[in-house]
């Protein structure tokens, strides 16, 4: 297997903080891959370390054979970054955004003009072309910073929360995208911490917490090896949590307590335990929905990805 | 002190391409800013040329008006590179975080700031230019050595620049600026001789004013404007370049240990 990128035991602190702490990753050429964590978990860390911005503290890091130590500047040539920040030219039309950036690389204007429209295109974003960037709405300086980021033709695209802050439309429509560029080989490293979009878009995914790797795998067996196919919900008063459980307890695989909320995981034993939730009669709400990476992060920390 | 040789060489292809892109920027915007550059210098020949030259007569045998005139066109290549590498620069730093977005590409953070540097420098050329140009159409250039000025105003441009940029590397707040500006910029602006001749001061002040660089440059830029060649001017410019060399280090490796953790 050809590695895209190769991390072993890698490490990072900021003062204190322990950002990174000794995270081993094989990211294979042409993999879709996704980070997923919540915010502070060491993702943006990690990625800021593979697109040689911060240096590195420990262990070794590799990307397309080359040492970030060593060869940054070869590296950042092959590779295409979409921080979570915009930082587009916003006083430049779109195309001179495009043509600015490819500049960069030294790539001459022919070439750059010809690449950016393809990109365009692509994006959808060509009847905008000679429009200021600032008129733009946010899915679209979203797409025009993913196009940027493409004018090098990189052979691995970084994508750093890609979605952050967009209306569902707006974020299917970059999935999308970004689906259809599977197709020419490149290789795709995402974070995030929509847990739809990793499902969505992921080969395979680590979860990340607290700078560390909790679990790695493709998204559907993580969902059915830690969680099953469904979950129940089931909200009641905490003190009535152990009556209930002890009804249920034996057909579950496993079950997570937050605040109110039981979250219970019945396996195959679904109508079973959802006619037992039933009769209980402090049961004030119950609703039976399929698992998610949610659930699996719920489980694997004891907290819901949000923090709360 | 490795690092310190190591920034000189910055000074390469990839700097140029982050001028060209803040020159790409400046070629869409320049209509206005430039107006508005040349406007405050031109206020103060008007009010200190005419108005309180009324009352000084002559300075060396040369009219009051004629004197400050070379001044404002130092001073406007002074202001234009120290603001570019202060406001301007922050800007693009902190809030349109235009640095990320080059420092992803194969183009390093030293880099990015030299091309900040010639950026300052060539509007300090360009602004200081105009003046000279507003100046010669008012017939206060007597000399076609005066063709030299935007020469001297590329290392008065470097040093500015530099001076800005430095200052950037160790501020945290764009408030801050404005301390650049009364503890540096303006009490360099009064006492470099733009407005009188520093021979006027006591020898301290004198002394002092050695060590600013707008000093040299006004010296400089009066003699050519004026045709007051003499070979004590080399001094002056070597002083300029020296100055400017020795810095340049100084604001890459700032803003390098202030951005990259």
């Amino acid at each position: 297997m050809e590695l895209a990128i190769e991390a072993l035991s890698l490490q990072k602190r900021y003062a204190e903080v322990q950002a990174v702490a000794g995270i081993n990753l094989q990211i294979a050429r042409g993999e879709y891959f996704g980070m997923l964590g919540p915010n502070g978990a060491g993702k943006t860390t990690t990625v800021a370390m593979i697109y040689c911005f911060l240096p590195i503290e420990g262990g070794e890091l590799y990307v397309l054979d080359m040492d970030v130590r060593k060869q940054a500047r070869a590296i950042k040539a092959r590779l295409g970054v979409v921080p979570q920040e915009n930082n587009l030219d916003e006083e430049l039309t779109v195309l001179e955004n495009l043509l600015i950036y490819a500049s960069y690389f030294g790539i001459d204007r022919q070439t750059a003009t010809k690449r950016a429209l393809a990109q365009l295109e692509f994006f959808e974003l060509t009847a905008k072309q000679h429009v200021d960037v600032e008129a733009l709405s946010g899915g679209m300086k979203r797409r025009l910073t993913i196009a940027r980021a493409m004018m090098n033709e990189p052979d691995i695209l970084i994508l750093d929360e890609p979605t952050t802050g967009l209306d569902p439309e707006a974020r299917h429509y970059i999935w999308q995208h970004l689906k259809q560029l599977k197709k020419t080989g490149l290789t795709l490293l995402l974070t995030t911490h929509y847990l739809e979009e990793a499902s969505q878009l992921c080969d395979r995914i680590v979860v990340l917490d607290e700078g560390r790797i909790l679990e790695e795998g493709q998204p559907a067996a993580l969902i059915t090896q830690h969680v099953g196919a469904t979950v129940i919900e089931a909200t009641l008063p905490q003190r009535e949590h152990d009556s209930l459980l002890q009804t249920v307890q034996a057909l579950l695989n496993g079950y997570m307590v937050i605040g109110e909320t039981l979250y219970l995981h019945p396996g195959y034993n679904i109508t079973t335990v959802l006619a037992k939730v039933q009769e209980h009669s402090k049961v004030e709400t119950l609703t039976q929905r399929p698992a998610n990476l949610e659930d699996v992060f719920l489980k694997l920390t004891g907290r819901r990805f949000g923090g709360a | 002190m490795h690092n310190y040789f190591q920034a000189f060489l910055s000074l390469n292809r990839y700097a140029w391409r982050v001028f060209a892109r803040n020159m790409a920027v400046f070629k869409k915007t320049y209509k206005a800013n430039i107006a508005f550059n040349f406007f405050e210098p031109l206020l103060y020949l008007a009010a200190m040329g005419m108005g309180l030259g009324a009352f000084v007569g002559s300075i060396n045998g040369i009219s009051y008006v004629q004197f400050i005139a070379p001044g404002m066109i130092a001073s406007s290549a002074m202001w234009a590179a120290s603001s570019e590498c202060t406001y301007d620069s922050f800007v693009r730093m902190k809030m349109e975080k235009i640095y990320h977005a080059i420092v992803v590409t194969p183009i390093n953070l030293h880099e990015v700031i030299a091309g900040e540097l010639f950026t300052g420098t060539l509007k300090s050329v360009l602004y200081g230019s105009v003046i000279l140009l507003v100046i010669t159409g008012l017939g206060l250039v007597t000399s076609f050595y005066a063709l030299l000025v935007p020469f001297v105003l590329l290392l008065c441009g470097i040093i500015f620049s530099e001076l800005g940029m430095i200052w950037t590397g160790l501020v945290a707040k764009i408030d801050s600026f404005s301390y650049f500006f009364t503890l540096i910029i303006t009490p360099m602006y009064l006492f470099s001789g733009v407005f009188f001749p520093i021979e006027a001061l006591p020898d301290i002040v004198q002394t002092v004013a050695w060590f600013l660089p707008l000093y040299h440059v006004v010296t400089v830029l009066r003699s050519l404007v004026l045709g007051l060649i003499s070979p004590a001017l080399f001094g002056h410019i070597l002083w300029l370049l020296c100055f400017a060399i020795l810095i340049f280090p100084l604001p890459l490796l700032l803003i390098h240990k202030r951005f990259i953790k």
